[in-house]
C-alpha cells in the first residue's frame, strides 16, 4: 500500500496539477481579471440563478396531436375515395370522440374501402405496431383509431420541429446564448441568460402562426352565425379581438377549398400606405405561389377570410386573381405584434400549440450576492475546518488539508472541463464536500492511532490503517453516490446541478483524500523514518 | 506537539443500557413530527403547490415592512399575499395563487407579477426584484409526485446497499435511521414553518445519503468485532463497537457541521432552509448512528453466526496471541 514507484508519482501528480489548472480561468474570472482572447479557457458557467435570466417550461398536449392526426386522416380518406373509380360514397362522417367513423353506403364495397385506406397508414415504432388501427363494426360502418404507438411518433415528430421553430423565433430576438432543449415526452426547456422580461418572448412563443386562407360562406345567415349555427360544409370562426381588445363577432367560413399560408420564403412588416398602419407582407414559395394564384383565379369578387390560428384577422374581397406569389396580410396590428407575426410566419408554424406551464426570473443582483456571500462562507468554513483538523490530527491532518485544496481546485476544473453548471445549491455542495471530504482522512487517522496503540510499529500501521479504513470510506461513498444520482435524476436546474457538484466532489475527495495523502505520508515515512507518530 | 482529544482514549460510556429509553423517546419524536406535519402541515412552496414567488430585497433597510406591503399588494386586487421572511430579515418571499384562467393565458400571471413589482418599487425606493417563479398547478403536482417517489426509492436503495455489503438486519438498521433522520427534518419544517421548497428535497436526498456515513462505520466496527469476539454478548459487543468508533463519529460529524455552520450563518439566505435541512440532519444523523441503527441489530437478533468467519490472517494473529495471554 505504500509503495509508490517514480512513474506512479508522476501520473498522480500530472492528474491532479491537469484537473487543478483547469480551475484557473474560473477563478481568475471571479477574481477580476480578463482572460485575453484565443487562449483556451475553459470556465464553469453559471446557473441561472447565479447569473439571472429567464427559464421558461412550454407544453403541448398530446390529445391536440391526436385531433389533427384525425382531422388529417379525414382529409386523406376522403381525397382517396373520391379518386377511386368506380367512386365509393361514404356518408356521416365524423373525427370527433378520438377516432374517425364513416358508412360505406354499399356494404359490398367495404373491402375496396379497406383496401384502400391501407395504404394511407404506416409503421409505428419498432415493435410493428401500426399508427392506426382499422375497425369495421355493423357490417359497413368503418372506426379508425390512432394507436398510442402512432400518437407517441406524431408527439415525438411534433416536438422535434417545435424545437427547431422555437429554436429560430428566439434567434430572431437576438437574445444571446439561448438553452433550448426537449425535456420528457411534450415539453420543451428555454433558458435565456440576461432575460429578465420574459413577455416578449413568451408572446412570440405562444404565437403557433397557423395561417390559413378560406373562403367566406357568404349563404350564412347572420342570425344563425351569431347562434352558432354554421352551413352545411362551414364552421363559424371569430374574429381576431381588435386593438382595443373588444369582441368584434364571428364569420362563416367554408372548410374545404381553402389553402394554407405555410409555404412562405419571406414575411416582412411594412406600412400600409393609405392608413399607415402596419401590416405583414408575405412571399409564398413557387408550389405556395401557384396555389394561392389558383384559389383566387377562381373566386375571383368574393371574399376569403385570413385566419391566423382560428382566429380571423380580416376578410377581403378578392377583386382580381393574384399571380405575384405576394401578398399583404393586414388587421388592426401593433407595431409590435406585426413584427411578431412575421418573426412567427418565417420561421414556420409551430406544429402544435405550446403552452407555458412554468416560468422563473432570477433577477442579476441576488446571483452575484449569492457568490460573494457563498465565496466567504466557503473561505471561512475551511479555515475553521484546517484549523480543527490540524488541532486534532497534527501532521496526519495537515496532510489531509493540502489534499482538501487540490480537492475543490479538481472539482472546479473538472466542472470547467466537462461543461457542467454551478447553481446556487451547487455552492452548497461545494462546502458540504469540503466538510465530507476531510471524512476519510478522519477514518483513515483514526485507524492509524488505534493500530499504534495496538503495538503496531508506524510503518506497519500506516499500512493497515489505510487498508482497513478503505472498506468504511468506500461504503459510505457509495449511499453518498446512490443518494446524489437519484437527485440527478428527479431534480431539474439548480437540483441537479447540485447533485452533480456532489457527484465530482465524492470522485475527487477519494482521490485527494486517499490516493494523495497516501502518497505524501509514504514519501515522509520514507524519508524521515519515525518510530513514533503524534496522532 | 499536543494533539486535541474529543474523547480521552479508552472511553467506556455504556451506550446500549439506555437503548429503551432512548427509543422511546425517538419514537415518541418521530410520532410527535408526522403528527405536526399532517396536523400543522409543511409550508409548501409554488414548486408544490403552484403559484407565484416574488422574491424581494430591501437593501437599505434593516427588516423589510411586511405589514404596510401586505396591505399594499392586497389592494391591487389579487387576493392575500402570504409574506414571509428567509434567511436575513430584508429578504422576503410573496406568495400569490395564480390568477383565474392564468392556466390558459400565462400572459395574466405576467401581468400580476408586473403589477407587483412595479407598486412595490414605487412605494418602497430600495426594494430591488431578486426573480420571480411562475408554477403551475399541473407541474407543481408532478414535482412533488416525483419528489415523494426519489426519496422513498433513494432510502431503498441505499438500504439494499447496506444489506448487500452487510447483512438483511444492517439494511433494516440503516432504513430506520434514514427514516428517524428524515422524519425528524420534516418535523422542524413543520415547526418553523420554513419554506418546504425543491432544495429541501435536494437537502433531504443528501442526508439520505451523508446521515449514513457514520452508521457505516459503527456497521463496520461491528462486523469486525462480530468476526472477533465469538463468544461476547450483542449489548457489550455493540457498546464496544460504538465507543472504539466515538472519536471518529464526532470528528467526522464535527467537519461537516462546522463547515455547514459557516454557510447557515454567512451563505446566501436563498439557501437557507436547504443548508438548515441538511445541518440538522447530520446532526441527528450522529445521534441515530449510535442510537438507533445499532441497539435494532440486538431486536433483530444479529449475532456472531450472522457473518461466515473468513479471519484475516492478521486478526488470526491477534487471536492467538490473546489466548496464549
Amino acid at each position: 500500500m505504500l509503495e509508490f514507484p517514480r512513474w506512479k508519482v508522476i501520473w498522480l501528480w500530472a492528474i491532479t496539477l491537469l484537473a487543478a489548472l483547469a480551475a484557473a480561468p474560473s477563478i481568475a474570472t471571479v477574481m477580476g481579471f480578463t482572460i485575453p482572447a484565443g487562449i483556451y479557457a475553459p470556465k464553469v458557467n453559471l446557473g441561472l440563478d447565479l447569473a439571472g435570466g429567464s427559464h421558461i417550461l412550454l407544453e403541448a398536449d398530446p390529445s391536440q396531436v391526436r385531433q389533427q392526426r384525425i382531422e388529417g386522416m379525414d382529409e386523406s380518406v376522403r381525397n382517396k375515395l373520391k379518386q377511386a373509380s368506380p367512386d365509393i360514397r361514404i356518408s356521416d362522417i365524423s373525427n370527433r370522440d378520438g377516432a374517425l367513423t364513416f358508412l360505406v353506403e354499399d356494404p359490398a364495397k367495404v373491402d375496396a374501402v379497406r383496401e384502400a385506406i391501407l395504404p394511407l397508414t404506416n409503421g409505428a415504432g419498432l415493435t410493428g405496431a401500426r399508427d392506426w388501427k382499422i375497425e369495421v363494426i355493423d357490417g359497413n360502418r368503418f372506426v379508425l383509431t390512432p394507436t398510442a404507438e402512432g400518437i407517441d411518433l406524431a408527439v415525438a415528430q411534433a416536438m422535434e420541429t417545435a424545437v427547431e421553430v422555437v429554436r429560430k423565433r428566439i434567434d430572431a430576438l437576438g437574445t444571446r446564448e439561448p438553452t433550448i432543449i426537449r425535456s420528457g415526452a411534450n415539453r420543451i426547456v428555454v433558458q435565456v441568460p440576461g432575460l429578465q422580461d420574459p413577455q416578449a418572448l413568451k408572446n412570440l412563443l405562444g404565437q403557433t402562426a397557423k395561417l390559413e386562407f378560406k373562403l367566406v360562406d357568404t349563404t350564412a345567415l347572420q342570425s344563425d352565425i351569431q347562434r352558432g349555427i354554421a352551413p352545411p360544409g362551414s364552421e363559424i370562426v371569430p374574429y381576431a379581438p381588435g386593438k382595443d381588445g373588444g369582441p368584434v363577432g364571428s364569420i362563416a367560413v367554408k372548410r374545404l377549398g381553402g389553402i394554407r399560408g405555410d409555404q412562405l420564403t419571406n414575411a416582412q412588416v411594412t406600412n400600409n400606405q393609405q392608413t399607415n398602419e402596419p401590416q405583414v407582407a408575405i412571399t409564398f414559395n413557387t408550389e405556395g405561389g401557384a396555389r394561392f394564384a389558383k384559389l383566387t383565379t377562381q373566386n375571383v369578387n368574393k371574399p376569403f377570410a385570413i385566419i391566423l390560428d382560428g382566429k380571423v384577422l380580416s376578410a377581403p374581397n378578392i377583386n382580381e386573381p393574384i399571380l405575384g406569389g405576394s401578398a399583404v396580410i393586414s388587421g388592426s396590428f401593433t407595431t409590435q405584434a406585426a413584427s411578431n407575426l412575421a418573426i412567427s410566419l418565417r420561421s414556420g408554424a409551430l406544429p402544435v400549440d405550446l403552452k407555458v406551464v412554468e416560468e422563473r426570473t432570477v433577477g442579476p443582483d441576488l446571483g452575484a450576492d449569492s457568490i460573494r456571500k457563498g465565496m466567504i462562507a466557503m473561505a471561512v468554513g475551511t479555515l475553521a475546518l484546517v484549523a480543527f483538523i490540524l488541532a486534532v490530527y497534527g501532521r496526519f491532518g495537515m496532510y489531509a488539508c493540502i489534499a482538501l485544496v487540490f480537492n475543490v481546485l479538481m472539482i472546479l476544473g473538472i466542472m470547467a472541463l466537462i461543461g457542467t453548471t454551478l447553481t446556487l445549491p451547487g455552492i452548497a455542495g461545494f462546502v458540504l464536500t469540503i466538510g465530507a471530504a476531510v471524512d476519510a482522512n478522519v477514518l483513515i487517522n483514526e485507524r492509524i492511532r488505534e493500530e499504534r496503540h495496538r503495538g503496531r510499529r508506524v510503518f506497519q500501521a500506516v499500512e493497515t490503517g489505510y487498508k482497513e479504513a478503505s472498506r468504511a470510506i468506500f461504503d459510505a461513498n457509495i449511499t453518498n453516490v446512490i443518494a446524489a444520482m437519484s437527485m440527478a435524476a428527479f431534480g431539474t436546474g439548480p437540483v441537479r446541478g447540485f447533485a452533480i457538484v456532489l457527484l465530482i466532489g465524492i470522485a475527487t475527495s477519494v482521490f485527494t483524500a486517499v490516493t494523495m495523502t497516501r502518497m505524501w505520508v509514504a514519501q515522509w515515512l520514507r524519508k524521515a523514518r519515525p518510530t513514533e507518530i503524534a496522532l | 506537539m499536543k494533539l486535541l482529544k474529543l474523547v480521552p482514549d479508552n472511553t467506556n460510556i455504556k451506550f446500549l443500557r439506555w437503548r429503551v429509553p432512548f427509543y422511546v423517546i425517538s419514537l415518541l419524536l418521530m410520532a410527535a413530527s408526522l403528527g405536526l406535519v399532517f396536523t400543522k402541515g409543511l409550508n409548501l412552496g409554488v414548486d408544490f403547490i403552484g403559484g407565484q414567488m416574488i422574491r424581494v430585497t430591501f437593501t437599505q433597510s434593516a427588516e423589510a415592512p411586511v405589514g404596510p406591503l401586505r396591505g399594499e399588494i392586497e389592494a391591487l386586487g389579487y387576493g392575500e399575499p402570504i409574506i414571509q421572511r428567509y434567511g436575513k430579515p430584508n429578504e422576503i418571499s410573496i406568495r400569490m395563487k395564480l390568477p383565474e384562467g392564468a392556466d390558459h393565458d400565462s400572459g395574466l400571471s405576467d401581468k400580476m407579477a408586473r403589477t407587483i413589482t412595479a407598486d412595490i418599487k414605487a412605494k418602497h425606493a430600495d426594494a430591488r426584484v431578486d426573480g420571480v417563479d411562475s408554477v403551475s398547478g399541473k407541474v407543481s403536482g408532478e414535482l412533488w409526485h416525483s419528489a415523494v417517489l426519489s426519496l422513498g426509492l433513494a432510502a431503498l436503495a441505499v438500504a439494499a446497499y447496506i444489506w448487500l455489503r452487510f447483512e438483511w438486519q444492517f439494511g433494516v438498521g440503516a432504513l430506520f435511521s434514514l427514516v428517524h433522520d428524515v422524519t425528524l427534518t420534516l418535523g422542524l419544517f413543520a415547526v418553523t414553518q420554513l419554506e418546504f421548497d425543491l432544495t429541501i428535497v435536494a437537502a433531504l436526498l443528501t442526508l439520505i445519503g451523508y446521515s449514513l456515513n457514520d452508521t457505516i462505520v459503527v456497521y463496520d466496527r461491528i462486523r469486525e468485532n462480530l468476526k472477533k469476539y465469538r463468544k461476547m454478548p450483542m449489548p457489550e459487543l455493540l457498546d464496544l463497537s460504538v465507543n472504539e468508533t466515538l472519536h471518529r463519529t464526532l470528528a467526522t460529524s464535527l467537519s461537516m457541521l462546522i463547515t455547514l455552520t459557516a454557510l447557515l450563518l454567512l451563505g446566501p439566505g436563498v439557501i437557507f432552509g436547504f443548508t438548515a435541512a441538511i445541518t440538522l440532519g447530520i446532526f441527528v444523523g450522529t445521534y441515530s448512528s449510535i442510537y438507533m441503527a445499532a441497539p435494532i441489530l440486538i431486536w433483530l437478533k444479529v449475532t456472531s453466526k450472522s457473518f461466515v468467519p473468513t479471519e484475516s490472517q492478521l486478526d488470526k494473529q491477534e487471536r492467538m496471541a490473546r489466548e496464549r495471554a
